[in-house]
């Protein structure tokens, strides 16, 4: 079966060897016209050489790949539920935290803006009514000797050695009040972005009354005026 | 065969433009709800993927899915100098590569590795080679057996073979997708034919295709 090699011309032991370039027409012209004439006198060869056609054939026909039950319409319900992911806003862990707070800053914006439109009297407890929007399960920092609490990264942590972590509504439970410092920050920057009015459009009332209502809150800034219109 | 749409579909809109370029333009332009319209023709290569190499359908149904998704995420990194299926099927192999390698002990990785042997193989039976018709697929027990004989092999020959002959990436991208020579690619497939041929020649004793339509000019054994 394995013929000598004579002339040049390959064996049957060469011709195997190189049956699978010869399929994929990667061989020197030479080599491909030796193998021709081999396997023209060969009917072991031109079996080897057709069952391996066929095979790759019948391999390559999708009716092979049998699928699982379902697949389409799994990855067809995934790529929804991600397309519409992807539609929201992505949070980054340093942003995560954020989003409780930002919260909570327009909440007491919203409330010291009613306050100053209705009533024109300061809350008794400023701090304590404005907590009543806060996520309850919102992570915030309280620390001894202080009745406020704090987001995370807040400057104005007093007695850090005894910081500790706890939920808004445990906060809140205990009787801590929120820091109006950390509020303020980000009450201002989401109050531009959406651009409700700016300082420029402060009338004389509205500076007095905030100047008067910053007396009365000790954490107040001129800043804070914007949220009052 | 296995549809390319990105040869065979013109888009009417766009003349000159294929349908699939339309779509990938406009995916990653962030019509991101084109993107399934966009894979659908090649869930069963990227699916085939995966199972060549994690050999476990429920693995393979994940890892495709989860590699459609992560395509989906990465699809502006898609260069339209290369094919889009290659493409898939590449983000797929690498997820399966990846889940196989956190599933399977390191120690025996190495030793399948050593044990693998790439000698070379010669063919087993010589009788005229009575051709199995594409027809033959039609029927569910022709195509289970077709599936056993591809998964009896070796594993770095039917990772190859699926990938070239099944997946219809070239020898390069192969080589590239499964991280091996050229040369490597070219002996795996040579093997992986050769013995796959054997077993279906074997699977005609065995009555695998008796009730296949016995084609004139040939002759049984």
């Amino acid at each position: 079966m394995v013929n000598d090699k004579t002339n040049g011309k390959p064996n049957c032991e060469q011709v195997w060897r190189e049956i699978s370039n010869y399929l994929e027409n990667d061989l020197e012209p030479s080599l491909r016209d030796a193998m021709d004439e081999h396997f023209r006198t060969c009917p072991a060869c031109r079996s080897v050489l057709e069952g391996t056609r066929n095979v790759v054939s019948l391999y390559r026909d999708e009716r092979m790949i049998e699928m699982p039950a379902g697949f389409s319409r799994r990855l067809e319900r995934r790529i929804a539920q991600n397309v519409r992911a992807a539609g929201r806003p992505r949070w980054s862990s340093w942003s995560a935290w954020m989003i409780p707070v930002a919260a909570l800053l327009l909440f007491a914006g919203g409330l010291r803006l009613a306050n100053s439109i209705s009533t024109r009297e300061p809350l008794k407890n400023e701090h304590a009514q404005q907590a009543h929007h806060i996520p309850p399960e919102m992570p915030v920092i309280v620390s001894a000797g202080a009745k406020v609490f704090h987001a995370a990264g807040c400057p104005f942590i007093h007695n850090k050695a005894t910081e500790r972590t706890i939920t808004a509504k445990e906060a809140m439970e205990q009787g801590y009040v929120p820091c109006l410092r950390c509020m303020r920050k980000y009450m201002d920057t989401t109050v531009a972005k959406a651009g409700s009015g700016s300082e420029d459009d402060d009338d004389e009332s509205t500076a007095a009354e905030i100047e008067k209502n910053e007396k009365h809150d000790p954490v107040a800034q001129p800043e804070a005026r914007n949220l009052r219109q | 065969m296995m549809a390319e749409p990105n040869v065979v579909l013109n888009n009417p809109d766009q003349p000159g433009v294929t349908r699939e370029e339309d779509l990938i333009a406009r995916v990653q332009r962030g019509q991101t709800e084109l993107f399934y319209e966009l894979v659908r023709p090649y869930e069963r290569r990227v699916y085939a993927a995966a199972l060549a190499i994690l050999r476990n359908e429920a693995d393979a149904d994940d890892t495709a899915q989860e590699a459609l998704l992560k395509a989906l995420a990465h699809i502006r990194q898609f260069r339209a100098e290369a094919r889009f299926s290659t493409w898939l099927i590449q983000i797929t192999v690498n997820e399966a590569l990846m889940r196989r390698r956190r599933e399977r002990n390191a120690v025996m990785e190495s030793v399948d590795e050593r044990q693998d042997s790439e000698s070379d193989y010669a063919p087993r039976d010589f009788a005229d080679w009575r051709e199995i018709p594409s027809e033959a697929l039609e029927r569910k027990e022709v195509r289970q057996r077709l599936a056993e004989a591809l998964a009896s092999l070796d594993r770095k020959y039917r990772e190859v073979f699926v990938l070239r002959d099944m997946e219809q990436l070239n020898i390069q991208e192969t080589a590239e997708a499964l991280g091996i020579s050229v040369a490597s690619v070219k002996t795996r497939l040579l093997r992986a034919r050769l013995m796959l041929r054997d077993l279906l020649a074997r699977g005609w004793e065995e009555g695998w295709f008796s009730r296949l339509p016995f084609q004139k000019g040939t002759k049984p054994w």
